[in-house]
């Protein structure tokens, strides 16, 4: 398998290296179909509807009459994600894939759509293996590699002069990534390391241990449900130690639901609504507009999607494969996070900020404290043969 | 008027009419959902067998269901990178042959349906129903959290498994290994039923004190439908891998259990072509529905209760006795 | 590990139990007075956080929203016992699967319909905030501190009710002989449609109390809800008994589990991989637990033992 993944490559890199001496032709009448398989349903609907709408409204303002859309809702079931990529692709005949949210749906997803020549650009959700070994011409992440913000978040502990932190996630391969990466980027020591059950909404077990252990931080990696959970019983235990987390649990979405708790914690993100740049004000008051609340992360990771997907039609026939993937490798686009370029596996090299949660008004949102690393690439990059 | 022989023929037939009209306008996405029917009726003819004629209502089927789809993971795997399951005490290879992966899930989830079976016979009603519950969310967390096969992720296989002779990837060639298999399984079934075996295990579900005065135990009699229902949902969780060319261990989890269970009882408990029928249904209305609005479980969930009130005994069960009292 | 800690997991695991028994005692209710397997009841302990997180809101008052809760899920409860439940109680038990099943799905739904795809807000009063000290030097949450104490509250409460009342004594006739109480001449639709109203009020409850320190979202009903099944059956189907003994037993196991089993394979394996295989076993231990009761005492611990 791994063989024959090579010598593809290798023919690639050639049939790259020569579409790259054609110069690139603009076209006026080069239509694309999109699906986007997300999560529109059920518990995690949140997320998939942020990334929709961020995406929908690039859409809408570009007035691009050439692209067509069709959204189906995954469920958040692997096997429904499968057999709705397998319906796009069969009897919709899209030209690109986009919308999923979690890895393991992901996981399920990209290795085949992309095998079948179709192009994947994922808008949330990188998992390691297609970021190294697995990674694909076909397959751009425009959000992150799992690791990423996490690593972010070691950094900014060693940075801040963390001694000794207690780490804790849902045991669940993205959980077992986080720690990992955290502890790639952090220089002190673990005082007490702790998988969840995922799901689990109940911490009291797991902070009588943190009180009890002689950390100097805490960093945790529980997203959705879980972190709110965890973050508002933390406030009622008294304990006072630093917390350092993901974007993940301080999202413009789930942040009004955990309130004071969530008050001056630091996060690490790779976008925020206050980045210094026109096309991210104007997406942000756009967005309000719009849909009547502030966009989150995950909106602005389906915006930055939809304006990649949007520059690359500029320039290049979705039926010429090559010439279109180069298109979408060069990320000639407005990024709502400033420069924008990927690395050589097309995953995003980035700066990832730390951001501190304050409350505006009535609403609890999140500034820009400090760059927590800059030009960043993800760690499975060297491993990918792009 | 209409028998119940008739309509399970006319079910039989629409199931194949389907894919086979699909393949001709070149919609393979319809032989796909085709596909998907077959295999997950497949799953609900094994669990009628428990539930349907034994009365053992087990919500823990996605064990098998499971089971089935983690023995196709594993081997097909291992074949595509060729390393070795096994290396001691004896070599054992991976492999991405259809009857061979059938075979290994066959044995496997009969053996664990055995076991489940052995321990959880002790119990009865709705004691039995949540200690099979208990056995699923046993493999669904084992299944989230071991790491050699993807935990959470899942495990993709890239390319179908083969059958000799056949394109497995060529939508229709696959959906008619599953529609075989189906029928051959629902024969078995009917012809296991008018057996002697399938008249005790009736009696025993009636009751269970008359049997065993004739000298048969009823517990022995359950097992073993409680095993062979285990194998057959444990065949067709191979064989939904396979569509999808893919393992999570969502297989596991109580939906799953409770998604199989709500076939048999749209379609009809305990008739032969019930779960036919009710996956049939159910399928078709995730996809019509799906489409219609974001909100599209509530319509699902009324269907689904407005059958429950009005249309006793599933599909088959109200359309049989109507054309009964009619005749 | 130091004995203070691990009192300190005790009490944890005791103000687990107890929340679960809240769930339980409902369903347990339910289910031994009108022989219905519901469920929805996680549904009702939704619906009892969503009111309860919007009361608050509104009027700023915790007792409020704490009532709240209370009166919408009772009162959901009552609806559904009269529109739905009490045309399913002489089917088997697959019909009412099928339904409440149903049920879950339309509310679950509404719910997101009515509120919106995102969590809500409800967070625990000032007055039950911080830490108190315990003897011994435990800081133990003030507010998971209440929660045990209105659990065990309720607990009595259901005890004195069901022994002591008239309502309680036509309640253990309705478990013993229902026909019987038909012939005593007690309205028995509206006996229903009562202890259906305070099992659905009592899930409320539990919603709002634990919505408070949990999210507060779709969906929140489905995993206690499996929770609580597994507290009735380690208990006994219809014992309330059976219900408060078996949820402290889950709690507790659960808890200790979490905490006691990593420590375990630590002493043997490496750090960061005896952490992730303690947890995989914890998770599965509760229904290790209801497996070996079975095994052992095939109607739970205080069920009457089945024809």
């Amino acid at each position: 398998m791994i063989i024959r993944r090579k010598a593809s490559s290798l023919g690639l890199a050639l049939l790259a290296s020569c579409t790259l001496l054609t110069p690139a032709i603009s076209v006026a009448d080069n239509k694309v179909k999109v699906g986007m398989i997300t999560t529109l349903s059920g518990g995690g609907a949140g997320l998939g509807i942020d990334v929709h709408d961020g995406f929908m409204l690039a859409i809408a303002q570009s007035g691009n009459k050439n692209i067509e859309v069709v959204v189906e809702d995954d469920q958040r079931k692997p096997d429904v994600a499968v057999q709705l990529a397998d319906q796009m692709i069969q009897s919709e005949k899209v030209d690109v894939l986009t919308g999923i949210i979690w890895s393991n749906l992901a996981m399920a997803v990209i290795p085949s759509a992309t095998a079948q020549g179709k192009i994947y650009l994922s808008p949330n959700a990188g998992p390691s293996v297609l970021a190294g070994k697995g990674c694909h011409p076909n397959y751009f992440n425009v959000a992150w590699q799992n690791d990423e913000l996490h690593e972010a978040a070691g950094a900014y502990a060693t940075d801040e002069g963390y001694g000794k932190s207690f780490i804790l996630a849902p045991n669940y391969p993205a959980g077992k990534d986080a720690l990992t990466g955290y502890k790639r980027y952090f220089k002190g020591e673990i005082a007490g390391e702790l998988y969840t059950k995922l799901g689990q909404t109940d911490y009291a077990a797991e902070l009588a241990q943190i009180r009890a252990s002689d950390a100097d931080s805490v960093f945790f990696f529980l997203p959705g449900g879980m972190g709110i959970s965890f973050l508002k019983q933390y406030s009622g235990s008294g304990i006072e130690l630093p917390v350092v987390g993901p974007a993940f649990s301080f999202d413009q979405g789930i942040l009004q639901a955990v309130g004071d708790a969530a008050l001056g914690i630091k996060n690490t993100s790779q976008w925020n609504k206050d980045i210094d740049n026109p096309t991210n004000a104007a997406f942000v008051e756009s967005f309000q507009a719009e849909y009547g609340r502030l966009p989150s992360l995950y909106a602005s990771q389906g915006f930055d999607t939809a304006n990649l997907l949007l520059s690359a039609m500029d320039k290049a026939e979705v039926d010429d494969t090559e010439a279109f993937r180069a298109a979408l490798k060069l990320a000639d686009f407005k990024s709502v996070r400033g420069d924008f370029k990927f690395g050589n596996n097309q995953h995003p090299v980035q700066d990832i900020y730390v951001r501190e949660v304050i409350k505006e008004g009535d609403v609890y949102t999140n500034k820009i404290i400090a760059t927590a690393l800059s030009d960043h690439a993800d760690s499975y990059a060297a491993d990918c043969s792009l | 008027m209409i028998n119940e022989k008739t309509l399970n023929a006319l079910i039989a037939l629409l199931l194949l009419a389907v894919p086979l009209i699909a393949w001709f306008l070149d919609e393979p996405f319809i032989i796909t959902l085709a596909t998907k029917v077959a295999i997950l009726a497949l799953a609900a003819v094994g669990l009628n067998l428990a539930l349907g004629y034994g009365g053992l209502v087990s919500l823990g089927h996605a064990t098998f269901f499971g089971l089935g789809g983690y023995s196709m993971g594993i081997l097909a795997s291992h074949a595509q990178t060729y390393t070795p399951l096994l290396e001691s005490p004896f070599v054992l290879e991976g492999t991405n042959s259809m009857p061979v992966i059938w075979l290994t899930a066959i044995v496997i989830s009969g053996l664990v349906a055995f076991i489940v079976g052995l321990l959880s016979l002790r119990t009865a009603g709705v004691y039995f129903i949540m200690v099979t519950l208990a056995f699923g969310q046993m493999f669904y967390y084992f299944a989230i959290s071991w790491p050699a096969y993807g935990g959470e992720d899942g495990l993709s296989i890239y390319v179908r498994n083969g059958f000799p002779g056949l394109n497995t990837l060529d939508p229709i060639q696959f959906f008619a290994i599953c529609y075989v298999l189906l029928m051959l399984v629902i024969f078995f079934m009917a012809r296991l039923n008018s057996a002697s075996f399938g008249l005790a295990l009736n009696a025993a579900r009636q009751n269970s004190e008359r049997v065993q005065t004739v000298g048969i135990s009823p517990f022995k009699l359950q097992l073993v439908a409680f095993t062979i229902s285990g194998a057959v949902t444990g065949l067709s969780g191979a064989l939904y891998a396979d569509l999808n060319r893919f393992i999570s261990p969502t297989m596991f989890s109580w939906q799953t259990s409770g998604e199989i269970m709500v076939f048999i009882i749209l379609g009809g408990v305990a008739r032969l072509f019930g779960p036919v029928a009710g996956a049939a249904i159910f399928i078709s209305l995730e996809h019509v529905l799906g489409g219609l609005s974001e909100y599209w479980h509530i319509y699902l969930g009324a269907v689904l209760l407005l059958v429950v009130l009005f249309a006793k005994g599933g599909l088959i069960g109200s359309v049989f006795r109507k054309s009964v009292s009619h005749g | 590990m130091s004995t203070i800690l691990l009192i300190e997991q005790l009490l944890n695991g005791i103000q687990f139990g107890v929340m679960l028994f809240l769930m339980a005692a409902g369903l347990t209710l339910i289910f031994g007075v009108m022989g219905l397997i519901n469920l929805a009841h996680g549904s009702l302990y939704m619906i009892g956080a969503f009111a309860a997180a919007s009361v608050a809101t509104l009027t700023g008052s915790f007792v409020l929203a704490i009532l709240a809760s209370v009166v919408a899920a009772a009162l959901f409860g009552a609806i559904v016992e009269f529109s739905i439940m009490r045309r399913l109680y002489e089917r088997d038990h697959l019909d009412q699967v099928l339904a409440t099943f149903a049920l879950i799905l339309i509310f679950s739904e509404g719910t997101r319909w009515m509120f919106g795809s995102f969590p809500l807000y409800l967070d625990v009063p000032e007055m039950l905030s911080g830490t108190v000290l315990l003897p011994g030097g435990i800081h133990y949450s003030r507010y998971r501190l209440a929660i045990i104490v209105i659990g065990l509250l309720v607990g009595v409460g259901l005890y004195l009710l069901i022994s002591k009342t008239r309502i309680g004594m036509r309640i253990r006739a309705g478990e013993n002989d229902r026909e019987m109480i038909g012939a005593l001449g007690i309205d028995i639709s509206k006996l229903y449609t009562s202890v259906f109203a305070l099992g659905a009020g009592l899930a409320g409850l539990a919603g709002a109390l634990v919505g408070a320190i949990q999210s507060v979202q779709v969906g929140m009903g489905e995993p206690v809800l499996i929770l609580a099944f597994v507290v009735i059956v380690i208990g006994g189907i219809g014992s309330i008994k059976g219900a408060f003994i078996g949820a402290l037993l889950v709690g507790v196991t659960d808890t200790l589990g979490r905490v006691l089993l990593p420590i375990a394979f630590g002493s043997f394996m490496e750090t960061s991989q005896a952490a992730s295989v303690g947890s995989s076993l914890s998770s599965m231990l509760i229904y290790l637990l209801m497996a070996v009761v079975l095994l052992f005492k095939p109607s739970g611990l205080f069920g009457r033992t089945q024809s």
